[in-house]
């Protein structure tokens, strides 16, 4: 079986700084991925270059069998979406949800618009009392599953997941999380899950990649993480962080 | 523990809007002493607002009120503003949260540290320099001759925390309200900082105020926690009691964060109920 994202030797550079230095990835058709570490350590560029958004030095880059150029066609957006951390900057503030979600329907060229856009919000739990608020009437939650919905109405077949609950409150992040698990299981996505936080990232996959300064530090299945079954001293020391404070008397 | 410290009693804060007035604090009531005070709560729970109340940094328009808020017997809302500036920064410090946007983007971290001092005692220039020094060290910056010239965006967050927290002790404070000190740094860098400040507060016998929505950090680093949910305290308990708090509120959000090794699919959510709030 093809893999969904297969990567080689990905570098990006941004003037003289190199964010990715050489990193090769395999992602299984159906699989859910994590990919966590620090800030700067090249996590969300790594899912920036996949999407489009930042130029690739060099590497090969190939999704669902097709190895991918300088330029994204639509039918590559129409397979791959992705969601953005800050639920208050990724929606357009002047727009409806109903606006939001017409346009790539639009782009794509769909003609059911109409009964599209109420599956999409029924399917994130956004009834259509929802549909003709703008951004800025909703909360933070309720703005993520727009953009989760805004993401689901192409029917792509993979989701890129950047930090989607980290600006989220505790009890809201575990409703987005269930939502996504659940739109993973029914439509049999696969995800590429960014995040810093382990506790996330071993809940919602099956494997991961550790990264560090633009590298990968170790490639772990969720269940080595839990047993503490790890190599690299870094990645102890984000289990340890991860576990709270610790007084040292 | 010795002493109360703070006392506050029915504190309300309320802002006028358009559609009529929102109280973001209703009636908060706790006393801090020489310990390290955890306030927890969702977004617009009003633990920020609390900590800002205490401190006198409320928006003009906002209403403050209290049966009682007193620093060390003194009441706080009664004594003139100019007395109030002169214990801020003297005897209550405040950290906050993201050191991007509270430290002067164009004043060196030295400068700031000095003019802090310099505000509320009298020493020399030179004399101002070496505390500043002695102080950045003092929270583990291994350079403090080079980061005294630095300017704010020249270093890290955790580099700029510490800064924020040398600022802050420079002038020996009594208390500190430090409101998600933590939140924009990474987990590792994060340990650090809180390490430094838990050295810190209890060298000096300081009382700490930790705000966070962090319920799990605060546990873990607090001797008492206050729950709060939409402008109330619905729980007071101590940190290494937390395991067993009664409130639904407080179990739920303990709950409903994903734990390394606890497999729980879905996760279970909070079902809010109004009494809580009522």
């Amino acid at each position: 079986m093809t893999p969904a994202i297969s990567i080689d030797g990905l570098e990006v550079v941004f003037d003289r700084f190199r964010a990715l230095k050489g990193v090769s990835l395999e992602v299984k058709s159906g699989e859910s991925y994590g990919l966590v570490g620090e800030s700067g350590s090249g996590k969300s560029t790594l899912l920036k270059a996949i999407a489009g958004l930042v130029p690739v030095k060099s590497g090969t880059i190939t999704v669902n069998g097709k190895t991918l150029g300088a330029r994204r066609d639509k039918a590559f957006y129409r397979e791959v979406q992705m969601v953005f951390q800050d639920p208050y900057g990724s929606l357009h503030p002047r727009q409806t949800v109903d606006r939001l979600l017409q346009e790539p329907l639009a782009i794509h060229g769909f003609a059911d618009g109409e009964k599209r856009i109420q599956q999409a919000l029924d399917e994130v739990g956004l009834g259509n009392g929802f549909r003709f608020r703008y951004a800025h009437q909703l909360s933070g939650g309720q703005r993520q599953r727009v953009a989760i919905a805004r993401a689901l109405i192409l029917e792509p077949s993979m989701l890129l997941l950047d930090e989607p609950t980290s600006a989220l409150d505790a009890s809201v992040q575990a409703e987005v999380l269930n939502l996504l698990e659940e739109v993973r299981r029914r439509r049999q996505l696969t995800f590429l899950m960014v995040s810093h936080d382990l506790a996330i990232i071993t809940h919602m996959c099956e494997r991961l990649m550790v990264m560090q300064n633009g590298e990968a530090v170790e490639n772990l299945t969720a269940g080595q993480l839990i047993g503490h079954r790890v190599e690299k001293d870094y990645t102890r020391n984000l289990l340890r962080a991860s576990e709270g404070f610790v007084r040292t008397a | 523990m010795s002493g109360t410290l703070l006392d506050v009693d029915d504190l309300r804060v309320t802002f006028p809007t358009r559609t009529g007035l929102i109280q973001a604090v209703r009636g908060v009531t706790f006393s801090l002493g020489r310990e390290r005070l955890g306030i927890v709560g969702e977004s617009g729970s009003g633990k920020s607002q609390t900590g800002r109340a205490i401190m006198g940094l409320t928006p003009p328009q906002a209403l403050v009120s209290a049966k009682k808020l007193a620093l060390d017997g003194a009441d706080l809302l009664a004594m003139p503003a100019r007395q109030r500036r002169a214990l801020r920064g003297k005897r209550i410090a405040m950290i906050l949260q993201d050191p991007k946007y509270s430290l002067d983007p164009v004043m060196s971290i030295g400068r700031q540290i000095v003019e802090t001092l310099r505000t509320h005692e009298k020493v020399s220039k030179a004399e101002a320099r070496e505390r500043a020094l002695a102080m950045l060290e003092a929270v583990q910056i291994r350079d403090p001759s080079r980061v005294f010239d630095l300017h704010p965006h020249e270093v890290s967050g955790g580099m700029g925390q510490r800064a924020m927290i040398a600022m802050m002790l420079i002038a020996g404070p009594e208390m500190m309200i430090a409101d998600e000190p933590t939140s924009a740094l990474d987990v590792t860098v994060q340990l650090d900082v809180l390490g430094i400040l838990d050295r810190l507060v209890s060298e000096r016998g300081m009382g700490l105020i930790f705000i966070s929505h962090d319920l799990r950090l605060v546990a873990s680093f607090c001797d008492r926690v206050i729950v709060m949910y939409a402008g109330k305290v619905v729980e007071q308990l101590k940190a290494s009691e937390l395991r067993d708090a009664q409130h639904p509120y407080t179990r739920g959000l303990l709950n409903c964060m994903p734990r390394i090794g606890y497999e729980r699919h879905p996760l279970p959510v909070l079902d809010r109920k109004p009494e809580w709030a009522a």
